[in-house]
């Protein structure tokens, strides 16, 4: 979707009362005659986060311990449940409640202090110290401790209600923000009720962007294969709904071609594995990569990281220090292409070295039903009776091989393009927001959209749009919640909300604990 | 709490002087009754010369694991070895009050040191451990340093 196209929607429904007009499109900067001469209404209100999701959730977390009220804040979303986004694509990628996800004991969504952690509180949950050892050995004895995916929306359901969330949100769907004339924004939202006006403007000092990944990423030549075919259901990707696979694979043995070897092809693998070893599938599992790692990745001692039967292993997403630690100051440090490339480093594909995980494809690959393939794809079409899918690749030897599968799993990703985001596209184009060398969007150490200011209002993001800035860490908890504790303290120099020094820290931490309003 | 060099000397000093001192002079009437004929001055002696050798020597400490830490995929430190490092640092400042530093004590009485060392080096680990957090919000995210 480009920006262009964009335009053409939207002059298409002017007729609607209180919609955007020609005129407000192609204007950088409004004031409220504008929109008065538009009928859309301008509601006040200093702060407004655009996302809803836990981005959102954890910049107002600061914000109320700063002290800031609840009528200062609107949260524009669509869902009122800040945990439903994150949920809905864990669970496709089969991480249900029960499940562990792949973060820190410490980097806990409802609480910004990070302690109690979740393996405490799970331990205290449990009256078992079984955690409480884990998190004190990991990762030298035991595996990392990471938290159940349902402690963490329990607990942030129980935040949301401590600061008064659903007070703050608003539903619908947030089209536009431009500059205002005399300071500040409008950030221009959709209201999804009818009836009303179509659209409606908040006028603020200071907005936040926290919109996460426009949408599902395909391999490009799996993205051509269901166009031109209109295969949906035998080609998916592991963050869309693909129960249907799991399903038909318990009903007759099948190939399942799992492509990306990441951490959601491990949870993918895994949950193949599971059916096959719990529920009696007979499904054959084919893993093609296109990077294979055969051992560890790098030149220097100093900066070597663990590899094997074609995984790149660390705990997390990035190394432990990317959060806090040396690799944070380095990465502030650095300017340009450098800070892509020691981003690119860094992270780049890896999965968990989890014990299970590993027993689990070697008893795949001694069984025969686990076997791994490294190629480039240079083609996908259906067999003739249509009843497989034929994927060609080029070998590393630069021979052929057609690999026969009944359904493919695209397992690498999800989109993060800006232009891909109508929101992200008109930011580009209106508010002198830029592109960073890792093509996401520009933000100051402070998260603040760099060339965006508007008098003395200030708009920031946070969340997987940024990463290419000075924090390599920000599509994670623990990101989330830096990015708004800098955010936060911005705020507080500007005069917005007040500073968490020691006292203010230490006194909302005992509201916290005693589940009391801020 | 993934550290940085400036990030562990700036705790160690400042858990030392804080939460060293004060439980060094709370547990100081318990470790006079594990030394025979000793008043609470002696007790004091020895403890807080244990204290101030933990925060001088403890640089040296730090740069070493530091240097170590530097072989580390993950660049991090582990909670485990803040605490099992405990005991060769022990038998270092043990050795050094020995040598009557950094002040003449006479002997060393091995439980009491024992004691105080191993019961101060616990209570500062749980601090840095949790409590930290609490008061100084961006401790966590500066590796550790508090200015």
């Amino acid at each position: 979707m480009s920006g262009d196209q964009t335009v053409s929607d939207d002059s298409a429904e002017t007729a609607v009362a209180g919609d955007l007009t020609e005129d407000l499109i192609r204007t950088s900067v409004w004031d409220e005659r504008d929109l008065e001469a538009a009928g859309i209404p301008v509601i006040e209100v200093p702060f407004v986060t655009v996302g809803g999701g836990l981005g959102s959730f954890a910049m107002v977390d600061f914000l109320r311990s700063a002290g800031v009220a609840v009528g200062d804040i609107r949260v524009l979303g669509d869902s009122l449940t800040p945990t439903e986004t994150y949920e809905y694509l864990a669970t496709n990628s089969q991480i249900p409640r029960h499940e562990r996800l792949r973060s820190d004991a410490s980097s806990v969504m409802d609480n910004i202090w990070g302690f109690p952690s979740y393996a405490l509180r799970e331990a205290w949950a449990e009256k078992s110290p079984r955690r409480i050892w884990q998190v004190v050995t990991e990762p030298v004895l035991d595996e990392y401790f990471t938290p159940k995916a349902g402690q963490v929306y329990e607990s942030v359901a129980r935040e949301a209600k401590r600061i008064h969330w659903n007070d703050m949100v608003t539903l619908g769907y947030v089209r536009m923000v431009r500059k205002r004339h005399d300071g500040g924004y409008f950030v221009l939202q959709t209201r999804p009720e009818p009836g009303a006006t179509r659209r409606v403007a908040y006028r603020c000092d200071f907005v936040h962007l926290a919109i996460g990944y426009p949408g599902v990423a395909f391999l490009p030549d799996l993205q051509e294969y269901r166009e031109r075919t209109g295969d949906y259901m035998r080609v998916v990707n592991a963050y869309e709904p693909h129960d249907h696979m799991y399903e038909e694979l318990l009903r007759r043995p099948c190939t399942v071609l799992v492509r990306g070897s990441g951490i959601v092809g491990s949870r993918i693998l895994q949950r193949l594995i599971d059916d096959r070893v719990g529920r009696g599938a007979q499904t054959k599992i084919i893993h093609l990569f296109r990077n294979y790692v055969g051992g560890p990745q790098g030149e220097r001692r100093t900066f070597r990281r663990p590899g094997g039967n074609g995984f790149a292993y660390q705990g997390f997403n990035f190394p432990k220090a990317a959060w806090g630690g040396q690799l944070r100051v380095d990465l502030e440090r650095l300017d340009g292409e450098g800070r892509a490339e020691l981003i690119r480093e860094m992270g780049g594909t890896n999965t968990a070295p989890r014990r299970d995980w590993k027993h689990q494809l070697e008893r795949g690959a001694a069984e025969g039903f686990y076997e791994q393939i490294v190629g480039s794809v240079e083609h996908v079409d259906q067999t003739d009776g249509r009843d497989a899918i034929v994927t060609r690749i080029r070998t590393q030897d630069g021979g052929s091989q057609e690999i026969e599968a009944q359904f493919i799993i695209d397992a690498t990703g999800l989109l993060a393009r800006l232009d891909e985001h109508r929101l992200m596209a008109d930011l580009l184009a209106h508010t002198g927001a830029a592109q960073n060398p890792y093509g996401r969007l520009d933000v100051e150490p402070t998260f603040e959209v760099r060339g965006t200011a508007s008098g003395a209002g200030a708009m920031y993001a946070s969340g997987s749009m940024t990463l290419g800035g000075y924090y390599a860490g920000v599509d994670s908890f623990l990101g989330l919640q830096y990015a708004a504790l800098q955010i936060a303290d911005d705020l507080a120099a500007r005069g917005f909300g007040k500073r968490l020094g020691p006292l203010r820290s230490v006194t909302q931490w005992m509201r916290w604990m005693r589940d009391r309003t801020p | 709490m993934t550290p940085t060099l400036f990030g562990r000397i700036q705790t160690r000093l400042f858990l030392v002087v804080t939460v060293g001192v004060v439980w060094t002079l709370l547990i100081g009437p318990l470790l006079v009754t594990l030394v025979d004929g000793a008043d609470l001055g002696d007790v004091y002696r020895l403890a807080f010369g244990a204290l101030v050798l933990v925060a001088v020597v403890g640089i040296g400490w730090e740069l070493l694991y530091h240097a170590l830490q530097q072989f580390r995929w993950e660049k991090d430190w582990p909670t485990l070895f803040g605490l099992v490092t405990g005991l060769p640092e022990a038998i270092v400042v043990y050795l050094l009050l020995r040598q009557d530093l950094p002040w003449s004590l006479g002997s060393v009485p091995v439980d009491a040191f024992t004691v105080h060392f191993a019961s101060t080096w616990i209570v500062i680990w749980l601090t840095a451990n949790g409590p930290m957090r609490v008061v100084f919000l961006r401790w966590r995210f500066r590796g550790g340093r508090l200015l």
